[in-house]
């Protein structure tokens, strides 16, 4: 560490402004205080004296992120193997999962970096490190045969009108990790949607294994929802309620597993930097609209009976309510409103997915529509306490 | 009854008069500043198309349709007076706007005094006339059809301004690079939002 401190300090003379680098300035200042607690001070304003500041937060964000990536890399390989029908050892199924995901990580922080630092330097301002959770939620949240160059060109969207526009890090109104799905999904809708896009290998091998589909549960239920036939005793489709925990099935890298997302869940509850209000009004929001539509289900709409926690377990719902809903710059600020906040992403993500036929996956596009809608949450919130404090005032008067 | 419900849920979020007819944007972009002002332009929007869309509605059906003279006597009932429509529609939305105006001024003049000249200019707001064209075009049943299209636009149109309004009020903070600040970044925030509303669209009600 004191060696580390040393080349530091020497370089820092170059890179400081008057030096000869001093255009490299804010690439050497973001590998500096990636090592080291940086000495400058808040000097106006309110603030509040801790250890954590941003990027420390990001990187506990991006821990809590690892078990849903490794579980992802486990599911590539062994939804792949299934598909072809041959059975692998569990260090094969991982390493085959890791090889398919390493380049999609390597082409989100390359791009996603590599803007950041373009305009960091432009602009005069900290490379910021929002982006190191942006940059691995795009890779968990898109199937994994999508090809490279669409997750660069979706980073590149959603750093720049997502994030930078706004001012970077910190001043977003959208979750970026959201904007580059939403862009995949609306630009390229047929390498993001079917049946085949959520296994490795599927739309491109012609060997498929009898009987094995490549349909997330989702879809499954989207296509049954005319249906009679099924029953919800045994799960979804070829999956139990045991597999839909754990994971086990086609869909989205990092979303499938339950009990992934839930350590990660932990992780950030007990460290306080996910907002336990945001993600138990979301999975309240969603277990409350499945009930409701439970009891209004008519006979012959499948997906409206299928048991209310089922919404809870498949898809996109328990990634999007621990991860992304909870991003504290997009997600609403005042405590009342992240209830509300919450609580309509739940209701509106199962409300899409059951009732709007084009889009299987509601989670997305619901946390994009409150993100528009948590300012105005915000403001109605705030400009109620208001009216209250004011009637206290005018009583003790 | 559920059919009105149907329409007016559909104008709302489906056929949202800002997010998917990018209709009314002259006002939506220039009166967004704050979410006080635009909460008064929403309001007098939904007030204006509540009116004059049945207004409209029982004009076009009773005069302008082609035959719908017929119940003067039988033999006008060849008359197709549909080309007088667009000009009776604006006669109608201004008469209407004008009296939004008396009303504002007199009983909110601070309003008055911040929304300034895109109050008169809702006369000739497309979201209006576009109502007015829509509930022509799509062919409502009733006057109850008509009226329950025009609220749910209004209310459509009404979210999309405050939203906007309350996400400038908080990019007011943010570092917007120079060249964007003002119309640009309001630009991109409308286009993410309509991206944001594509949730709605394919629902059929």
């Amino acid at each position: 560490m004191k060696a580390l401190r040393k080349l530091l300090d020497n370089i820092k003379p170059h890179v400081e402004k008057g030096g000869k680098f001093h255009y490299l300035y804010s690439g050497f200042d973001a590998v500096e205080t990636l090592f080291f607690v940086p000495n400058t001070v808040a000097k106006k304003g309110a603030h509040i004296r801790d250890a954590i500041d941003l990027k420390r937060t990001m990187f506990i964000v991006v821990i809590a992120l690892i078990p849903a990536l490794l579980f992802g890399m486990w599911n590539i390989g062994h939804q792949h193997f299934l598909s072809i029908g041959e059975t692998e050892t569990f260090m094969g199924t991982f390493l085959f999962g890791l090889l398919k995901m390493l380049p999609l990580i390597i082409v989100s922080y390359g791009v996603g970096l590599g803007l950041e630092i373009l305009f960091a330097q432009n602009r005069g301002h900290e490379v910021n490190e929002g982006f190191f959770v942006s940059g691995m939620l795009i890779p968990l949240i898109v199937p994994i045969d999508t090809p490279l160059w669409m997750v660069g060109i979706a980073v590149a969207f959603a750093v720049i009108i997502g994030k930078e526009v706004f001012g970077g890090t910190g001043m977003n109104i959208w979750n970026p990790a959201l904007l580059a799905r939403a862009f995949l999904f609306f630009a390229y809708p047929s390498d993001m949607s079917g049946d085949k896009v959520w296994v490795e290998g599927m739309s491109h091998l012609d060997k498929v294994a009898d009987g094995f589909s490549g349909a997330t549960p989702l879809a499954v239920m989207a296509a049954e929802a005319g249906d009679k036939v099924s029953t919800f005793a045994n799960g979804i489709g070829n999956w139990s309620v045991i597999d839909l925990v754990i994971g086990s099935y086609p869909g989205s890298i990092g979303e499938t597993s339950v009990i992934a997302i839930g350590i990660g869940a932990l992780i950030l509850l007990f460290t306080g930097i996910a907002s336990w209000k945001v993600m138990f009004s979301v999975f309240a929001g969603g277990l409350g609209m499945g009930l409701l539509f439970n009891v209004v289900a008519p006979e012959s709409n499948i997906f409206m009976q299928m048991p209310a926690y089922y919404h809870l377990l498949i898809g996109g719902f328990a990634f999007g309510a621990v991860f992304m809903a909870t991003d504290p710059v997009s997600a609403a600020q005042t405590s009342k409103g992240k209830y509300i906040y919450g609580f309509l992403i739940g209701v509106i993500a199962v409300l899409i997915r059951v009732v709007n036929p084009a889009y299987p996956e509601g989670m997305m596009l619901s946390i994009l529509l409150l993100n528009t809608f948590a300012p105005l949450i915000d403001f109605y919130v705030i400009q109620g306490n208001i009216k209250k404090r004011l009637k206290r005032v005018k009583v003790t008067a | 009854m559920e059919n009105l419900i149907n329409i007016f849920v559909k104008s709302i979020f489906i056929d949202n008069m800002v997010f998917a007819y990018f209709l009314g944007m002259c006002s939506f972009l220039a009166v967004s500043k704050t979410v006080k002002t635009s909460t008064g332009l929403g309001l007098a929007v939904i007030f204006v198309l509540g009116i004059t869309v049945p207004v409209d509605y029982l004009l076009n059906e009773y005069i302008l349709k082609p035959g719908a003279l017929a119940w003067l006597s039988p033999k006008y009932a060849e008359v197709d007076l549909s080309f007088l429509s667009f000009i009776i529609f604006i006669a109608i939305i201004a008469s209407m706007v004008q009296l939004v105006e008396m009303i504002v001024e007199k009983f909110a003049p601070s309003l008055y005094a911040s929304l300034g000249i895109f109050l008169p200019l809702i006369a000739v707001n497309c979201a209006i006339l576009g109502g007015s064209l829509f509930m022509q075009e799509r062919d409502y049943q009733s006057v109850a059809e008509a009226t329950s299209f025009a609220l749910g636009s209004g209310i459509g149109w009404f979210l999309a301004i405050v939203g906007i309004a309350a996400i400038r009020e908080k990019i007011k903070y943010s570092n917007v690079p120079a060249p964007l600040r003002g119309l640009g970044i309001t630009f991109i925030v409308t286009g993410l939002m309509a991206i944001a509303f594509m949730s709605f669209m394919g629902i059929k009600l």
